[in-house]
């Protein structure tokens, strides 16, 4: 008897629906190989938010007790398979309620797998995934995280090959032959899914990864308070009104000390503190008033409190003021202002430099265009299938587009 | 927050009114110097919003008087009132009742401690005007309290009582209490009214504390929760209900205090029990026929005794089971119905077969269901339920099937 957990990491919204078909694609494939199996969402990621990290599990078994065995249980406790479609996610998971930061191999069994879709190098991610006490797995597939929207899929292939990547990860549960079977019966199968599908199997890159490796970082958590030290009549304290920031200069407002959003983001700003012209509105229109009020008048974006939505880019009306640039490649939460104020000329070229990636500050998700799809999707298989796509322009499309 | 609003009258003995269950709620309300009140007619409860109106008009009462345009706006006001600190008051009938439903289930968790007059009548469809339980009883699994009353004064001196149960921080939950349509909400009986002094000295001002919505007390009530905390809140109404049975002796042992009036027993009335071989059970204003038929039962013999349900959230279990397990026989009459439960009986007799499960000695427990909809429950439905009660203690045992008195068949 045996069985086979998986769960799949992906940003909420963005990549509901492919989630879902992975999860529906493992129990089908091995369907094929006549297991039994479930595929199911985590209920208390929804109702799903922009970017929140959400989660979908499917448990493959040899009989129909032993799945009820692993059912039994509102979530699993462990994975044998951690698929994660958005490398962001490697600096942990905090889902729609926040407790604190999981990180993204928590569940993952010792000699498990972390399955993740990256064109970031080994070295590059485990310095963000955190250290696990046991060794593991990491298999890259070659792709930039599929985003795509509420009511829209996109058809890049990303779910045909993870599900071939995992037939090279789970052999005994998932065949290259009956994941190719039910792919090609899918109702959005087809012959050259197929053929990605036997591709991502062909190719998949895996490392081992030892416990000493991996970001060394603690992650943040809080206990959860006992019924009767939680406040009665369904009331929590609201957020204290804040202080200026230094010498009776600028705002930091409270914030709370519980909820923070550091890797709910896929994106984030950075700011030219230079070109400022401290007009107000990014701090306004902020939706999670993360703006700071610095003591001269420009706006510091705190990263315990932005979400990364991009709103700030779309409202600033300076040129390149405000740039979303892709959370991959961002080490740290520090202050930006703070690294302004301490040194301006260093904190141009850091500027320069991240705002200058091309591939880090196009935006990843949404279609823009009719037949965008059918573009990216060519040049992706004339290469092979592992040509990263150049992304969906974003607001201030003109100045960012490869 | 019942901020003193009048002057008061000057200290008098209590004064005698003829008045009707719902005028002496609206007395109790006046010296209750209640803050927000919200209407919206339906019959029988009209009968209370209308003489709250007069006594507002008559200068008598200082208080917000909101109509609203439906029963769901109308506890929604008097919800929100309240976690800013109001002293409120609004109540339903039947159906008015099932459509305040959402609001109904939502003051509970947060704790906020209305008081509500819940005129009892029959859910339409027919529409009608009679009474039956199934309104108020809407809410027995929700954190409300629920009281049944039978006379004026009763109504009068319970809503006092009520509100000093529900605004006591320890409960913090909303009080519904119920009167029958028309035979206490219409008829005019003769009743003491209070001076305000003893009121005073009787009702503490209503304290929010920690719960306060208010810019110096900055709080968020009712945020979004996940299955990650919903069953600890649960935990704490529970508690609370749980909690409300101390405050409820308290409060009516302060009552007796105050105004040398009311019941030992909070929770329910014993009538002629000390000798019964068997107890009828049964709630609200059915106590009149049944005391009556007692009676004349007891001039020929038969030894029978009524214990009135006054309190049915919280349940009073363990008193209730020490009085009812003495009896060779129970006959439990409810006025409402519970269509598909266990022997297809009525909720009362089937929270007593509860009640009675672990206690060491279970009578023989026949239910009733009687008077639906107004219709008169008379001497000869006593007499017949007495008697087949007394069939059931002679025999020992019970056929648990349910029997419908006064049904044309």
């Amino acid at each position: 008897m045996a069985a086979l957990i998986c769960e799949i990491v992906y940003r909420g919204i963005f990549q509901k629906n492919l989630a879902s078909r992975i999860a529906r694609g493992i129990v089908l494939s091995a369907r094929k190989s006549g297991r039994w199996g479930i595929a199911f969402g985590r209920y208390g990621d929804s109702p799903q938010r922009n970017g929140i990290p959400a989660k979908d599990f499917a448990i493959v078994a040899d009989t129909n007790e032993e799945l009820e065995q692993n059912m039994a249980r509102y979530e699993p406790k462990h994975v044998d398979v951690t698929i994660c479609v958005d490398d962001t996610l490697a600096k942990g998971v905090e889902s729609w309620a926040w407790y604190g930061l999981q990180p993204i191999n928590r569940l993952t069994v010792p000699n498990g797998t972390v399955l993740m879709t990256s064109i970031q190098s080994f070295g590059e991610l485990l310095k963000d995934i955190h250290r696990k006490d046991a060794p593991y797995k990491l298999a890259l597939m070659r792709a930039k995280a599929s985003f795509s929207g509420l009511w829209v899929y996109r058809e890049d292939h990303t779910e045909v090959r993870i599900l071939g990547a995992l037939a090279k990860i789970a052999p005994a549960f998932l065949s290259l032959d009956g994941v190719s079977q039910a792919i090609a019966e899918m109702d959005w199968g087809s012959d050259l899914k197929v053929a990605s599908a036997r591709k991502a199997y062909e190719r998949l890159e895996t490392r081992e990864v030892t416990m000493a490796e991996g970001n060394p970082e603690i992650p943040y958590s809080f206990e959860m308070p006992k019924w009767w030290e939680m406040r009665e009549g369904v009331t929590i304290p609201a957020i204290p009104i804040g202080k200026p920031k230094e010498e009776g200069k600028g705002y930091v407002p409270e914030r709370n000390p519980y909820f923070k959003k550091y890797t709910t983001r896929t994106m984030r700003p950075v700011v030219n503190f230079d070109t400022c012209v401290k007009c107000t509105l990014c701090w306004i229109q902020c939706p999670d008033s993360c703006f700071d009020v610095m003591p001269d008048g420009t706006y510091d974006a705190n990263m315990e409190a932005c979400c990364g939505c991009g709103v700030c880019e779309a409202v600033c009306p300076v040129e390149n003021c405000i740039t979303m640039v892709n959370e991959s490649v961002f080490e740290d939460n520090a202050s930006q202002w703070e690294m302004w104020r301490k040194d301006k000329p260093a904190y141009q070229v850091w500027l320069t430099n991240k705002i200058g990636d091309k591939q880090a500050t196009v935006r990843s998700h949404g279609f823009r265009f009719r037949g965008q799809y059918e573009q990216e999707l060519k040049t992706d298989l004339d290469s092979g299938g592992v040509e990263i796509t150049a992304g969906i322009p974003g607001e201030n499309a003109q100045h960012k587009t490869v | 927050m019942a901020v003193a609003t009048r002057p008061a009258p000057a200290a008098a003995e209590d004064k005698e009114l003829l008045i009707s269950g719902s005028e002496a709620v609206a007395e109790a309300l006046t010296l209750a110097d209640i803050d927000v009140v919200t209407a919206y007619p339906i019959r029988p409860y009209d009968t209370v919003m209308q003489a709250i109106a007069k006594k507002i008009a008559n200068g008598q009462l200082v208080a917000e008087y909101i109509v609203a345009e439906g029963e769901h706006s109308q506890f929604e006001i008097v919800k929100h009132a309240s976690t800013v600190g109001a002293r409120v008051f609004c109540g339903s009938s039947g159906v008015g009742w099932a459509y305040a439903m959402e609001c109904l289930v939502v003051t509970p968790p947060l704790r906020v401690p209305m008081i509500a007059l819940v005129g009892n009548r029959a859910l339409d469809d027919p529409g009608a005007f009679g009474v039956e339980h199934n309104d108020a009883l809407f809410v027995r699994d929700l954190g409300w309290l629920l009281c049944w009353i039978d006379t004026s004064q009763e109504a009068l001196d319970t809503t006092l009582i009520a509100y000093r149960v529900a605004e006591d921080r320890r409960v913090f939950l909303p009080l519904a209490i119920s009167a029958d349509g028309a035979f206490l909400t219409h008829s005019q009986a003769l009743t003491m009214v209070p001076p305000k002094s003893k009121v005073d000295r009787y009702l503490p001002r209503y304290d929010r504390g920690d719960l306060l919505l208010h810019p110096d007390n900055p709080i968020t009530v009712a945020p979004q929760a996940n299955e990650d905390w919903v069953i600890e809140i649960r935990r704490q109404n529970n508690e609370a209900m749980a909690r409300a049975s101390t405050v409820i002796e308290e409060a009516y042992a302060e009552f007796r205090r105050v105004f040398g009036r009311g019941p030992e027993n909070p929770w329910f009335e014993e009538y002629m029990t000390d000798d019964a071989e068997v107890i009828l059970v049964g709630m609200g204003t059915i106590s009149l026929p049944i005391k009556v038929a007692i009676r004349e039962m007891r001039a020929k013999g038969k030894k029978v005794g009524l214990v009135r349900l006054r309190w049915f959230r919280p349940f009073p279990t363990d008193r209730l089971v020490a009085a009812l397990s003495r009896a060779q026989a129970l006959g439990v009459i409810d006025r409402d119905y519970s269509f598909g439960s266990p022997f297809g009986s009525g909720v009362v007799a089937n929270e007593i077969r509860a009640a009675l499960y672990n206690a060491a000695r279970r009578p023989p427990l026949l239910s009733f269901i009687c008077g639906l909809g107004g219709r008169e429950v008379t001497l000869e439905d006593v007499y017949k339920a007495t008697d087949m009660c007394y069939g059931a203690a002679k025999a020992g045992k019970s056929d648990p099937k349910t029997h419908w008195l006064g049904v044309r068949e």
